[in-house]
């Protein structure tokens, strides 16, 4: 028994490791989507964020050599990353609020150019810097462990998850609180939603309708992009891994409409896609082959988006207006 | 009172029409402007532009095996934005293009690894085909059902079908149809199930030229072109004219799939004769910006397919040449496909800008 | 003195819609405390006339004032900063979020969300006027009449005291309405200045203290509730007979074509929008549908083209040399294939009937696509019959494949009447043919009715012009609120008994 339960155990606190990256593509994208943009290009983005965010805590540290701060370090990479994700998104929202270009297509070209951008950028510095991107370890400890004191951790049974995760993961939960009480306890969070249900709604009181969607879609492509940095980070050990980040972006699409597009469940949904992702390693099961493991979480989306249209539940639904443009005189 | 004041600076109306040269001077224009930007990235990345993009056009259409190469690109890049182009039309977003490609893939594998021994190639071949169509057609039809009937968002569903296929690939290369024990990859193509080349390309491109035929007369000319083009501007105009909207949406989705279906066994058959998790390799989802830049007409795919495929084989000989990350052509490509969907904009709308607004009023 | 300074004032007023005065030259005046009811037929510029006050258009002559000062008022938010305050004929709300928070939507920026105080006060006003809502509730909950209170409200919320309601009472059944008149007097009461949109003359007459009316986008003057009856407004509203010399000819054998017994329509919501109908349309002769917009005409002529579900009741329709059948039940597609034909012009002129990005050819094809064998398209004859309209219609266009959305709103008429007549019916039924066409053009149009009739068909034309009614059609039958007022001989019929029936006045529910 108690066996089992330390298993249990394990296979939580890597399901939240794995959850973490997912956690912001999905947060960022859920901010998005609120606005009434469906931004494909999530995974363009994470991409970007993270070689963005490595290069950024690589270069720090090559500057500030010994010297170098784990804070300043964690918080450089956070910026790098974010910026980058805001850049990508500030083109897609031109293009698909000012320009009125189709936000399928508009989000795939995103995805294809983030991509691009960020694979140009992993291995760009790799060959520059003679083939090898490394983080010291001392830097390398301030992303992947636990912020708290080892007292705390050494709790037994939930000492480990509730106080032996990366920083980010305490990170991602704040941001999920934060998110929560501006979506639903703020009048510019009211306005935003009004804008992703019925922005002639939204205009016809006086919100400023693409203002709205250009910070709720710059912002949360910035937030989606830490997400990738914080792949790169920890999950990837500090190195460019184009191969281990490729998905992600896509499962944090799905993740979004399997928790309904509510920042709080949000959380629990990261750590369960998570562990949909690690499950193969650590649960294998005869009867299922390891691989059908990794297609659960696109399983289980598809069937919540066919359960949420056949009930009809209007609480439980995109936001009205995803993916339309909106143009005033069209009324 | 000063009337100019209360008018915006800019205003924004719909265009009536444009003459035709004017559009077309745009979205060449647009090209350039793309080229352009693409020319400062190189330019960042330490390359010389007019060297990298001389490089990257000779490499891909400078010698004959160079062609070759980048036509094997331009094959299923063409054909998906074929498959796509109805669905499209319909305003079905279907972008599951990725998933139908993989799913005909397996089915025409399937015949390729066990059936190679018991047919004749040719009949082989076309068990292959029709198997990857209709794999690709009952993979698409899945979302189609579900949007006819409860109107299940058809953009994130399809979009979810495409990694659950893809993972089964990955489950058939590591289980059931391993080759060597360990090895994750499933056995070359006996040579019967291979697509048998011509002018040293697999004959795909041949199938692929025809289907923008059949494509642009399926969509001009036939009574299924025009229910889909009477759905795609207006569900009750198509109900008033006695159309069955739902009926019409899964048919659609069917053939869109079938043809993504063709495209899989294409890719498998002729161009890797293997299956592998990669098989559709993004092209589906490219080539949803390739049909949708050719304003879903079928001859512009041909252009559209075959500069995008340029673009991707320059950017490998850019490699090896001036060594320059292959990733470059996916960052251009992203910018053209930027730039020309920023550029339909310009070509839609006309900017009224304060003063002219007023004339343009009293002319009505 | 307050009162001697209006709390709005429009003087000079006009707005064009490219060659289309909507509006021309209007001077209106509106006290504080004052109910005001603008009166017109549909088309005759009276919610875009308010649009302006609200901020949604901008004129381009005359100036408004509010409580004495010019005002210009670019947006709604203008508008509201002045107290102005509009209820749109459709409703602006977001269907997930509560009433309160609807209320609340856009009134400032930046802070935390206080929906428990917005609550209070929207409590608040309800108690001092009477409503009947609960601000917790969610919109997808609520009824129309329930949605139309929170309209309202907001527009209170925000402190607005000139009130516009565009048609309020359109969507109310008559206990709803009731309420919200004792809604609107208890407002009055309180100071508010309220202007209503309406068309229905007893409630003007219940209601208002003074009336405004417009005709075709003119202002023919106001008049003081007390001061009026309900046939003067009719004879302004209406204006006097006009001549039109639309050519008349009898067709000597009429013959009984379409019969509808007691037909009763529901709509989604499941108000009765036709209640009852029976009459007889005959062969060879127009059937006018005269009413007040929203009266039932398009319900009627859905129903009988089968694209909307008949609750109760017969449509027999009896083809040449056939006995008669009923058309309940069938699909548009097997009523289209007996010879029922419609064109409906919608307010937007597409949408139904007309597929905007195609050409003429493509348009006219949407009737025979399915006809021939295998699996192409007749191209054709669709081109021939389009090339056809093209001449004999004069429509302009630069060639048949020329996109319909792009054309004038005349020409597309023409290609839409032009294609239900080529299909040779032997019932046609049309719906604002008119709409917005200049006169030639409208005569073109009347002139093809009238040769339908001629060779034996049984037009039925759905109109708005009552001068067109009286000298088009043979004879006119009135729809009000969804029932039969009457049926009318077109050649012994004044427009004054037209306009009466319209407005129920002539029937048995008079105001």
């Amino acid at each position: 028994m108690g066996n089992f339960l330390s298993l249990f155990l394990a296979l939580v606190i890597a399901a939240i490791t794995y959850g973490t990256p997912l956690l912001f593509g999905t947060l960022g994208e859920i901010l998005t989507e609120k606005s009434g943009n469906l931004n494909l290009g999530v995974e363009g983005i994470m991409f970007m964020g993270g070689a963005l965010g490595l290069g950024g805590v690589f270069y720090y540290e090559k500057a500030a050599g010994a010297g170098a701060n784990g804070m300043i370090a964690v918080g450089i990479g956070i910026l790098c990353a974010f910026l980058a994700g805001a850049l990508a998104s500030l083109i897609f929202s031109f293009l698909t609020i000012t320009l009125r270009a189709n936000q399928n297509v508009t989000g795939l070209a995103l995805s294809i150019f983030g991509t691009g951008v960020g694979q140009f950028i992993g291995e760009y510095m790799r060959v520059r810097e003679n083939g090898y991107i490394a983080i010291g370890n001392t830097l390398k400890g301030f992303f992947q462990n636990s912020p708290f004191p080892a007292f705390l951790q050494k709790i037994p049974v939930v000492g480990g998850i509730l106080f032996g995760n990366s920083v980010f993961f305490y990170l991602g939960l704040l941001l999920a609180a934060g998110m929560f009480f501006f979506l639903n306890r703020t009048q510019a969070g009211l306005y935003l939603r009004s804008v992703g249900e019925s922005p002639a709604t939204a205009d016809a009181a006086g919100i400023a309708v693409e203002r709205y969607k250009y910070l709720a879609t710059v912002i949360g492509g910035g937030v989606s992009a830490v997400g990738g940095m914080v792949y790169i980070m920890t999950i990837a050990g500090c190195v460019w891994n184009h191969e281990g980040l490729s998905g992600v972006g896509w499962l944090a699409v799905a993740l979004v409409i399997f928790c309904m597009w509510r920042p709080l469940s949000a959380i629990w949904g990261s750590v369960l896609f998570g562990a949909l992702m690690i499950l193969y390693l650590r649960l294998v099961l005869p009867i299922v082959p390891t691989q059908l493991y990794k297609i659960l979480p696109y399983v289980v989306t598809v069937i919540v988006l066919i359960a949420s249209s056949m009930r009809n539940n209007k609480e439980k639904q995109p936001p009205a207006s995803l993916g339309l443009a909106y143009f005033r005189e069209d009324r | 009172m000063n009337h100019e004041k209360k008018i915006p600076l800019i205003r924004l109306a719909k265009r009536d029409g444009m003459e035709s040269w004017k559009v077309w001077c745009i979205r060449c224009g647009s090209i350039l402007f793309a080229l352009l930007l693409g020319a400062l990235v190189m330019a960042l990345a330490g390359a010389n532009p007019v060297t990298a993009y001389g490089t990257m056009i000779s490499g891909a259409l400078g010698k004959k095996s160079a062609i070759r190469q980048t036509v094997k690109i331009a094959v299923p890049l063409l054909g998906c934005a074929l498959a796509i182009a109805p669905c499209f039309k319909m305003r079905f977003w279907n972008i599951g293009a990725e998933g139908q490609i993989t799913a005909g893939a397996i089915a025409a594998s399937y015949f390729a690894l066990f059936w190679a021994n018991r047919l004749p190639s040719p009949v082989l071949l076309l068990v292959m085909g029709l198997a990857g169509a209709l794999a690709g057609g009952l993979w698409a039809l899945i979302p189609a059902f579900f949007k006819a009937k409860w109107n299940t968002n058809e953009t994130l569903f399809t979009l979810m079908m495409n990694y659950i296929i893809i993972g089964v690939v990955r489950w058939l290369q590591g289980g059931p149809w391993e080759g060597r024990k360990g090895s994750q990859i499933i056995p070359q193509f006996d040579e019967a199930a291979c697509l048998p080349r011509v002018l040293g390309v697999h004959c795909g491109w041949i199938i692929v030229l025809v289907l923008v035929v059949f494509m642009h007369i399926y969509m001009n000319h036939t009574k299924h072109g025009y229910e889909i083009a009477v759905i795609g501007d207006s569900v009750n105009t198509a109900r008033y004219a006695g159309m069955n909207v739902g009926r019409v949406m899964m048919r659609t989705m069917f053939l869109s799939g079938a043809i993504s279906g063709i495209v899989g066994f294409i890719v498998a058959s002729g161009a890797n004769n293997t299956l592998y998790d990669g098989v559709a390799g993004g092209v589906g989802f490219t080539s949803i910006t390739v049909a949708w830049l050719s304003q879903l007409n079928a001859f512009a795919m041909v252009g559209i397919s075959g500069l995008l495929a340029v673009l991707s084989k320059g950017a490998e000989t850019l490699q090896t040449r001036m060594a320059v990350p292959t990733s470059i052509s996916d960052i251009i490509t992203g910018i053209l496909l930027f730039c020309m969907l920023g550029c339909e904009f310009f070509i839609n709308y006309k900017l009224i800008f304060r003063g002219a607004g007023r004339k343009e009023a009293r002319h009505g | 003195m307050e009162h001697n300074v209006c709390a709005i004032e429009l003087k000079g007023i006009t707005k064009r819609f490219g060659e289309v005065v909507a509006n021309d030259g209007i001077d209106l005046q509106l006290n504080r405390g004052e109910i005001l009811s603008l009166l017109g037929e549909n088309g005759s510029g009276k919610t875009t006339l308010m649009n302006m006050l609200s901020g949604i258009y901008f004129p381009d002559e005359g100036q408004i004032f509010v409580n004495g000062e010019p005002v210009s008022i670019r947006s709604p938010k203008d508008a509201f900063a002045h107290g102005i305050g509009m209820i749109h004929q459709h409703y602006k709300l977001v269907d997930v979020f509560t009433a309160a928070e609807n209320i609340v939507l856009g009134l400032e920026e930046g802070g935390k969300l206080d929906i428990k105080a917005a609550e209070a006060k929207v409590r608040d006003i309800c108690r001092r006027y009477g409503f009947d809502i609960d601000p917790g509730q969610k919109i997808y909950d609520m009824s129309v009449s329930q949605k139309q209170t929170v309209e309202i409200v907001k527009v209170l919320y925000r402190g607005a005291d000139i009130l516009i309601l565009d048609e309020p009472t359109a969507v109310l059944t008559p206990q709803e309405t009731d309420k919200l008149f004792e809604v609107l007097r208890a407002m009055k009461a309180d100071g508010k200045a309220i202007v209503i949109i309406t068309h229905k003359l007893h409630e003007v007459m219940a209601l208002s203290d003074k009336v405004s009316v417009l005709r075709k986008g003119k202002y023919i003057g106001t008049v003081k509730t007390s001061e009026t009856s309900p046939q003067a407004l009719t004879d302004m509203m209406v204006g006097h007979a006009v001549t039109l010399n639309i050519d008349r000819p009898r067709y000597e054998t009429p013959v009984g074509r379409l019969e509808v017994k007691g037909l009763t329509v529901l709509d989604g919501e499941g108000v009765k929008k036709l209640d009852g109908v029976s009459f007889t349309a005959l062969g060879g002769e127009i059937l006018g549908v005269a009413g007040i917009a929203g009266s039932g005409q398009k319900e009627l002529l859905e129903a009988i083209s089968g694209l909307c579900l008949v609750n109760q009741g017969e449509i027999l329709y009896t083809p040449d040399g056939q006995p008669p059948a009923n058309l309940v039940g069938k699909t548009p597609m097997q009523i289209r294939k007996a010879g029922v034909a419609m064109a409906f012009v919608p307010e937007d002129r597409l949408g139904m009937g007309l597929v905007g990005s195609m050409g003429m050819t493509g348009n006219m094809m949407l009737r025979s696509w399915k006809k021939g064998p295998g699996v192409f398209l007749n191209r054709k004859d669709p081109n021939e019959l389009a090339l056809r309209v093209w001449k004999e219609l004069e429509v302009v266009t630069p060639g048949t494949d020329f996109p319909v959305r792009r054309m004038s709103g005349g020409n597309v008429q023409k290609v839409l009447v032009g294609r239900e007549i080529a299909s040779a019916p032997s019932v046609l039924m049309t719906a604002y043919a008119v709409r917005g066409l200049d006169i030639n053009t409208s005569y073109t149009i009347y002139n093809l009715l009238t040769e339908q009739k001629m060779k034996g068909v049984a037009v039925i034309y759905v109109g708005e012009d009552l001068d067109v009614l009286l000298e088009l059609c043979d004879r006119i039958l009135v729809l009000c609120g969804g029932k039969v007022s009457g049926v009318v001989d077109a050649r012994s019929a004044t427009k004054e008994q037209i306009g009466l029936l319209m407005t129920r006045l002539g029937g048995k529910e008079g105001a």
